[in-house]
């Protein structure tokens, strides 16, 4: 995910700015086109320029998708900071010129999307990755991205010769610190002995700490990396120094050379889904955290990794219900059980900003997942960031 | 801390310290002719983005640092012909290049953005010196734009303290009108001046999108280009000084995730502010000393000259 902290600084409010006013005019150039009133129209406004290979970028080829299979009309506006007039500017722009659903694609979006919701009924909203939704209009949805972050993790321990994989992270936020769980139990799935070492960054994007952070554990003895960032700077950094690299957001290919795999975004059937309810007028708001079942998140499967026929049949039990990754028995990091083997509690949890997610007892369940605060067995390095 | 793990650190300390010091090597230049350059970030960007981009076209990389230092001169001479030249605010004058700086880069590199680096500086095989320990393992390992940094500031600290031209730069630096008065060219010295600094800072720009990134995305400067200028006042405008201080912010940098990987619990946010606490530190020292002493500071920083005006 893209934005948990503000990322605002003068250069980005100049910039996006510029890009309001270039959006501003082609609206109203489209508005003096004479466009149909009753026609759906679905705007989409991101926190960074969309061609960024990352999380804006996935978004961006989801808002296409949607465009091509619905044939509503779409437009979008970047560079938004969060926590700025210019979100609210832009949102009331689109309103104005009658938009009928919006999509605030980062997290800081979301208390002034709510807002905006509860002013304007006749607009419906959809904030990604955050928590809150409404009765009427306004929808959250997110993607279960920890599932191929498990198979992520499977093709990285058969990979791995050393037996210490890097993995570069942002912040130690419950979304972060569930996809490196996720991801160590797939390397232990196929490489029970091996290690992920995590550095974490405090910063989403920049390039020139994440390339260090990964230097940083290929010094340590890293073959294999993956990261929890923006940028390609932990790819670089593994494919000069003969590591593989395991990407995140998109397919990095053609970005980086010992690129083998990473769990990507597919946000088009979801936002075609939406944007068709609005066409009918069924919208109902919802907490969407959609899996791979439906698509939204995806791993290819490298036909290259030797454990390619068990990713694969994981990958099916995934979709098909039969397997979760955090079924069944769970460690932490210290080696205290989690849970027993039918998946309860065996322990108190709290989310990292100490509030309480589950009791002994309790099955795991989504709300535990949303509020991770521990590492798993298996993670060298400390939560607290 | 194994040997692969200390080399490692060392390389990334010079990595990161080459990258601060072409700045603030350029803004010590700068300032040193009384021109504050704000713009250093800005110019940084622009300098950035062209390096990567001819770096993708050209595949050679010193050709690329080469135009990137040439735009960064070009760039920062904006901030000369506005603020030298027709004596408008040094300090708007900066902030103002430094945005559009930003900017404009992001828009230049949008096509360019997550691209495979097209070309790549080698290191400089020194033969049986590489052999002497660990100290040769990492002086075999840094690229010619390292070296090139350290003869840079060799010839500055020439250049300032050995020569008439650099006489007469710190003239200009010290009070224009008394220059002006000896008959010293003062908004052309100024104007060389600042067309140096942008060269610099271009290139530490070029050096960032070429090695340490390496790549280009909008923000990929992400505020070294302020370290830079913070680092001429921790180095109290002495280019030996800001070396020492260009290795020690580029060596809390390189340390944050070696930390990590040691298992030493040291927030990485706690050791990315330090080096605007130790600049902070050193103002108050200096604030301090310079109340029995002339200040360290050109004293005409900051002052448009205007020979009418004296």
């Amino acid at each position: 995910m893209n934005a948990v902290t503000p990322r605002s600084s003068a250069k980005r409010i100049m910039r996006s700015k510029l890009v309001m006013i270039l959006a501003a005019l082609s609206l109203v150039a489209a508005a003096c086109g004479g466009s149909d009133e009753t026609e759906t129209k679905a705007a989409f406004v991101m926190v960074a320029p969309v061609g960024d290979a990352g999380w804006n970028f996935m978004h961006d080829l989801g808002r296409q998708g949607a465009e091509e299979a619905t044939g509503a009309e779409t437009a979008f506006v970047e560079a938004i900071p969060e926590g700025g007039t210019e979100f609210d500017n832009s949102v009331q722009q689109f309103i104005d010129d009658g938009f009928n659903v919006i999509f605030a694609t980062s997290f800081g979006y979301m208390d002034a999307t709510e807002k905006f919701a509860a002013d304007n009924p006749d607009v419906d909203f959809v904030h990604i990755s955050g928590f809150k939704k409404n009765d009427t209009n306004f929808s959250n949805a997110f993607g279960r991205m920890y599932q191929p972050r498990y198979i992520a993790g499977m093709a990285a321990g058969a990979e791995t010769e050393s037996g210490i994989i890097g993995y570069v992270a942002a912040f130690p936020i419950p979304e972060v610190i569930r996809g490196i769980n996720a991801f160590t139990l797939g390397v232990q799935a196929t490489n029970p002995d091996a290690v992920v070492e995590v550095v974490w960054t405090s910063t989403w994007f920049d390039p020139g700490v994440e390339g260090n952070a990964a230097q940083a554990l290929l010094d340590k003895g890293a073959d294999v990396l993956t990261m929890h960032q923006d940028s390609t700077a932990t790819g670089q950094a593994a494919t000069d120094a003969g590591a593989t690299f395991l990407g995140y957001h998109s397919d990095m290919s053609e970005q980086v050379g010992n690129y083998l795999t990473a769990p990507v975004w597919n946000w088009t059937d979801y936002y075609t889904s939406v944007i068709e309810s609005v066409q009918n007028d069924s919208f109902t708001p919802e907490a969407y955290w959609g899996s791979m079942a439906d698509g939204v998140v995806d791993i290819e499967i490298p036909d290259s990794s030797p454990v390619a026929g068990d990713m694969k049949a994981i990958k099916d039990a995934i979709i098909n219900g039969d397997f979760d990754v955090f079924d069944g028995a769970l460690f932490a990091q210290d080696g205290t059980q989690i849970t027993d083997n039918d998946g309860k509690l065996l322990v108190d949890l709290a989310d990292p900003f100490g509030n309480p997610i589950g009791a002994v007892g309790d099955e795991m369940n989504d709300g535990i997942l949303l509020g991770m605060g521990f590492f798993v067995q298996g993670v060298v390095g400390s939560v607290e960031g | 801390m194994s040997r692969a793990e200390l080399v490692g650190l060392l390389i990334s300390v010079i990595s990161f310290g080459t990258l601060l010091y072409l700045a603030a090597l350029g803004e010590l230049i700068a300032e040193k002719s009384g021109v504050l350059n704000l713009g250093v970030e800005g110019t940084m960007a622009m300098g950035g983005v062209t390096g990567f981009l001819i770096g993708v076209q050209s595949g050679s990389a010193w050709f690329a640092l080469l135009i990137a230092a040439l735009v960064g001169a070009v760039f920062a001479s904006i901030h000369g012909i506005v603020s030298v030249v027709m004596g408008a605010d040094q300090v708007v004058s900066g902030l103002a290049l430094t945005i559009l700086g930003l900017g404009l880069s992001a828009f230049l590199g949008k096509d360019y953005v997550s691209s495979a680096p097209g070309a790549k500086f080698n290191a400089i095989n020194l033969g049986p010196l590489s052999d002497l320990g660990v100290v040769g393992e990492t002086l075999f390992s840094m690229n010619g734009v390292s070296w090139l940094a350290i003869a840079l500031g060799i010839a500055t600290w020439f250049m300032l303290s050995r020569t008439r031209m650099g006489l007469s730069l710190r003239a200009v630096g010290e009070s224009a009108a008394t220059a002006d008065a000896a008959g010293t060219p003062v908004v052309l010295t100024r104007m060389i001046a600042v067309a140096i600094g942008g060269a610099m800072a271009g290139m530490s720009g070029g050096y960032l999108t070429l090695v340490l990134a390496p790549g280009w995305n909008e923000g990929t400067t992400a505020g070294r280009g302020w370290i830079a200028v913070a680092l001429v006042i921790f180095g109290a405008w002495k280019p030996g000084r800001v070396l020492f201080g260009a290795l020690l912010f580029g060596g809390l940098i390189a340390l944050e995730p070696r930390l990590q990987t040691l298992g030493l619990d040291v927030s990485p946010i706690l050791m990315s502010m330090v080096p605007y606490l130790l600049t902070i530190a050193v103002l108050i020292v200096l604030s301090i000393r310079s109340r029995n002493r002339p200040s360290v500071a050109p004293a005409a920083i900051g002052l448009a000259f205007r020979r009418e005006e004296r």
